[in-house]
């Protein structure tokens, strides 16, 4: 099959460049995307990604294959190969540190600026903060991201304004502790929201939805967001 | 760099709504210019004058005109501050549409109180 790989060493080139590879599956088997890299690496040690628990867990090795955000270590090739062809670039909208590798400072900025953990100014109970077992089903379908940015990259509200639109990803976790009983600044993190960019530079077209390899709905916790927003300034 | 100084109501939240409200406006303006175009039936240059000089009338349509000039203003203030980068340049794109807009109202008013 053909590969067809993003390549840019910062110190030998002057422009990225596409580099095509042809490549033999051993056994003609249905790998995954990063295996597929890891023979590529073989054959030419100098090329560069990010990986480390290689099942999806991680969330290191985002990248943009044949057009489509996802992980490429849970990404088969039988999934994305299109007449035995196969595009890797790197996380589109990110700056490019080498090949597949992206500079993921803009990306945690966001994260950072939603405070994602619990603030709660009471007083520590002597075991733990409990929540009932509905309170704490409100989290489902939150917490489980891992901060591998296939949505944000995939969203051109965050391609225009990274800066400033907290993105997809961050407003997920905005949302995770909106939504948590246990948390008493609720108030303080709307106000910190309801500006014309943080969250309402989302327009709901959903790309973040169809590549979370997570399975994850940030559009639905934006519109909750949204409604809470709403509820509290009316 | 892109600021919101120049926004709609500087409240993401205000200005969503805004959008949302002045939609609906548009739409119900839309349905009965389309009601009356289709349904009435005599459509002459008398009907339509004196449609046009119920006061009724001249409310709704100056409440559609400044719908659509909010609603413009703020679907435009998006596109300009997501694909235009260069501060000057967007600057001029937004004044040409803060000034459009201003004709507009105006025009429509002196259309609609002169009819």
């Amino acid at each position: 099959m053909l590969v067809s790989v993003y390549r840019y060493n910062p110190e030998t080139d002057d422009a990225p460049y596409m580099q095509d590879i042809h490549i033999e599956i051993p056994g003609g088997k249905d790998i995954m995307v990063l295996d597929l890299l890891q023979l590529l690496k073989e054959k030419d040690t100098s090329m560069t990604f990010r990986r480390s628990c290689r099942e999806g867990v991680c969330g290191s090795d985002g990248m943009n294959m044949n057009g489509k955000n996802g992980l490429a270590c849970i990404t088969a090739l039988s999934q994305v190969v299109v007449k035995d062809k196969l595009v890797l670039r790197p996380l589109p909208g990110l700056p490019v540190i080498r090949d597949l590798v992206v500079d993921m400072s803009q990306f945690y900025r966001q994260y950072e600026k939603v405070k994602p953990f619990l603030i709660n100014d009471t007083p520590p109970p002597a075991i733990e903060r409990l929540q009932t077992p509905e309170d704490r089903a409100e989290l489902d379908g939150l917490y489980e991201c891992i901060l591998c940015a296939c949505c944000s990259t995939a969203c051109p509200s965050f391609w225009w304004n990274p800066d400033k639109f907290i993105g997809p990803s961050g407003l997920l976790q905005a949302y995770r502790f909106l939504a948590d009983t246990r948390d008493t600044a609720r108030d303080q993190r709307l106000s910190e929201l309801d500006d014309p960019f943080s969250v309402f530079r989302c327009h709901g077209i959903m790309n973040c939805v169809s590549v979370c390899p997570k399975g994850l709905n940030p559009t639905k916790a934006i519109g909750k967001i949204r409604n809470m927003l709403l509820q509290r300034a009316t | 760099m892109v600021t919101s100084i120049t926004s709609f109501g500087r409240s993401g939240l205000y200005d969503w709504m805004m959008q949302r409200v002045t939609a609906a406006v548009l739409m119900a303006y839309t349905i009965f210019m389309i009601g009356y175009l289709l349904f009435s039936s005599d459509l002459s240059y008398a009907s339509w004058s004196s449609l046009f000089q119920n006061t009724a009338m001249r409310i709704f349509t100056l409440l559609a005109i400044l719908s659509m000039v909010a609603h413009a203003w703020i679907g435009l203030w998006s596109v300009s501050t997501d694909y235009i980068k260069k501060t000057s340049i967007r600057f001029a794109f937004q004044s040409v549409c803060g000034l459009l807009a201003f004709i507009y109202v105006v025009w429509g008013i002196q259309i609609l109180w002169g009819v």
